[in-house]
């Protein structure tokens, strides 16, 4: 299996405050890793820092070929451009807890915006692809409707769609359940368990310890900014070795 | 997790004499409303007949309403403000982008700009931009223009010029606001989709700051209505000044002031009805979307969500 995401040795602070301690990961192309922690481990800044939405204070991500926001020269890394970065984001699908979409852009408008703007296709065969997307995350319906005249299961489905139109090599997924009402987490669960069928390359923050545990190939624990177990499913989840982890689960899962 | 003990379904009987389902309901009474309609229409009447029987000439009024120099001088005042505004409309998006940019020399510019023009008034910037000719005798661009400033800077041009770049020093720290109330989850989620930082401004937050901005942006069309009479003093034709002369010569002092009066307050009714459409048109896809009434209608308005 090749490798698609690729972190070393990344740091991160808040003015004094580390929050991510030097974290090293690897996922490979067609793997569903979930990231799993308290709340003010650093997960959503890790997830942030591959897709360098934050940039790391030492350390990289190489994702797909190359470094995030730097390119190795003469013993340096250096700076890339923005419009090169994000020439690099696109390949990174983002779905947020809330949502984030446009408010004034109708969930069609919302899911072709970025392959007919940075892509550059045709309105047509933006909208064509976009049918199909919104079709397969259950929104075809709703093409016309914006935003606010959604529910959050369904705005969160839009997101996807709108992350999955830019055809990416791996998704990020930030709590994207944590924001919705109970009854409307399977909804949502359900899309992103196809796209787990699908192959997709998938790096999931999520509290939803079972579909950890029935989508994920590999799950890992962080605690404090530092990952402190990383494993099949069945055995982090179940039979923990690191202390901490064990209160974490028990916590969680009680 | 509930306390109670009890949730009846059916009403019990216990309380046999409560009214049916369909019992028909009065509204509240609100005397306070119409003891205050009586008192206003009371003083309305007061002050009609005190100005109707105070020493104007309404006849001259009416004679003066549609007098040629005035309608003239209200297309002037019209073409004014449009031209001042679009302008202030203009470099305030420039300079209010300016103000959000990375680059600190970018930054520091706009600053300069809104603290020289938002921070003198607006009246001796009208007047330096007449005589800027002082300063400055000839206008030279080399390849493109060289003629003497006085030629150039014609009274018109002097007010747009000086309501334009006035106005533009506000609206720069209007639109800053507006730029940075924009939803940061949304610039993100541009930012993921690979969009530039050019796209993301155009496509993303400039349309939102748009409508965040649009009733100071109203609040600016009416007030540019009313200071273009500030041009009056640098012998610009335009309504007031119009006026003036009029008077000057047939002693009708309050009759043409209260002439450019009900100008002036048709002028601004217009703008706050069409701001009224705009910013419903650019409503759409808000929060509870359901488009506000006109006030004009007199319906009942919901409260705001
Ligand atoms: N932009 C920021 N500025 C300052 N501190 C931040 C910022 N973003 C995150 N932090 C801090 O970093 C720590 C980790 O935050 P992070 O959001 O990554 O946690 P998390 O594991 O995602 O938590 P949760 O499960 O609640 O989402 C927290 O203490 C938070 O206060
Ligand atoms: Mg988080």
């Amino acid at each position: 299996m090749s490798l698609a995401v690729k972190a070393v040795g990344v740091r991160k602070s808040f003015g004094s405050h580390e929050v991510l301690k030097g974290l090293d990961l690897e996922v490979a192309y067609g793997e569903v890793l979930c990231i799993l922690g308290p709340s003010g481990s650093g997960k959503s800044t890790f997830l942030r820092c591959i897709n360098h939405l934050e940039v790391p204070n030492s350390g990289y991500v190489w994702v797909d070929g190359s470094i995030m926001g730097y390119e190795p020269r003469g013993g340096v890394l250096q700076e890339l451009p923005v419009a090169r970065l994000r020439a690099q984001q696109r390949r990174l699908g983002m779905v947020f807890q809330h949502f984030n979409l446009f408010a004034y852009r109708t969930v069609l408008g919302n899911v072709i915006e970025g392959p007919m703007v940075v892509r550059g296709l045709r309105r047509a065969e933006a909208e064509a692809r976009a049918m199909q997307l919104l079709d397969q995350v259950g929104m075809a319906g709703r093409a016309s409707s914006y935003p606010a005249q959604l529910s959050g299961g369904q705005k969160q489905r839009v997101a996807i769609a709108r992350a999955l139109a830019m055809e990416p090599s791996v998704m990020l997924f930030d709590e994207p359940t944590s924001a919705l009402d109970p009854e409307l987490v399977g909804e949502v669960l359900e899309v992103m368990r196809g796209l787990a069928k699908g192959g997709t390359t998938m790096i999931v923050v999520t509290h939803e310890i079972g579909f950890a545990r029935e989508v994920a190939d590999r799950v890992l624990v962080m605690i404090d900014g530092e990952i402190r177990e990383t494993g099949k499913p069945e055995q982090v989840l179940s039979e923990p070795r690191d202390p901490r982890v064990r209160t974490f689960l028990s916590r969680a899962l009680s | 997790m509930s306390t109670l003990q009890n949730p009846s379904p059916a009403p019990s009987p216990h309380f046999p004499d409560l009214p049916r389902a369909d019992t028909p309901k009065r509204q509240l009474a609100h005397p306070g409303r119409w003891i205050s309609a009586v008192i206003g229409l009371a003083l309305l009447a007061l002050l009609v007949r005190a100005f109707a029987m105070g020493q104007i000439r309404w006849d001259v009024v009416g004679q003066f309403l549609t007098a040629r120099v005035i309608i003239v001088g209200f297309g002037w005042t019209l073409l004014i403000s449009a031209c001042a505004l679009a302008l202030g409309v203009v470099l305030g998006f420039a300079f209010g982008i300016m103000r959000t940019a990375a680059n600190p020399t970018l930054r520091l510019a706009a600053w300069l700009y809104v603290w020289i023009f938002r921070g003198t008034p607006v009246l001796l910037q009208l007047l330096i931009w007449f005589n800027i000719g002082l300063v400055f005798p000839r206008l030279y661009i080399p390849g493109l223009i060289d003629e003497r400033m006085v030629d150039v800077i014609t009274p018109f041009v002097a007010a747009v010029l000086g309501l334009g770049v006035n106005e533009g020093s506000y609206l720069t720290e209007v639109v800053r606001g507006g730029i940075g109330s924009v939803d940061r989850g949304q610039v993100e989620a541009a930012h993921t989709l690979g969009m530039t930082p050019g796209q993301t401004m155009r496509r993303i937050v400039l349309p939102q700051t748009l409508r965040l901005i649009l009733p100071a942006l109203g609040n600016s069309a009416v007030g540019m209505l009313k200071f273009s009479s500030l041009a009056a003093t640098i012998a610009m034709g335009e309504m007031l000044n119009a006026a003036q002369r009029i008077y000057f010569i047939n002693g009708a002092v309050i009759e043409l002031l209260f002439v450019c009066a009900i100008w002036y307050l048709a002028g601004t009714t217009m703008l706050s009805i069409g701001q009224f459409y705009l910013e419903r048109h650019f409503g759409r896809g808000a929060a509870g979307s359901e488009p506000r009434k006109p006030w004009f209608r007199m319906r009942p308005r919901r409260a705001a969500v």
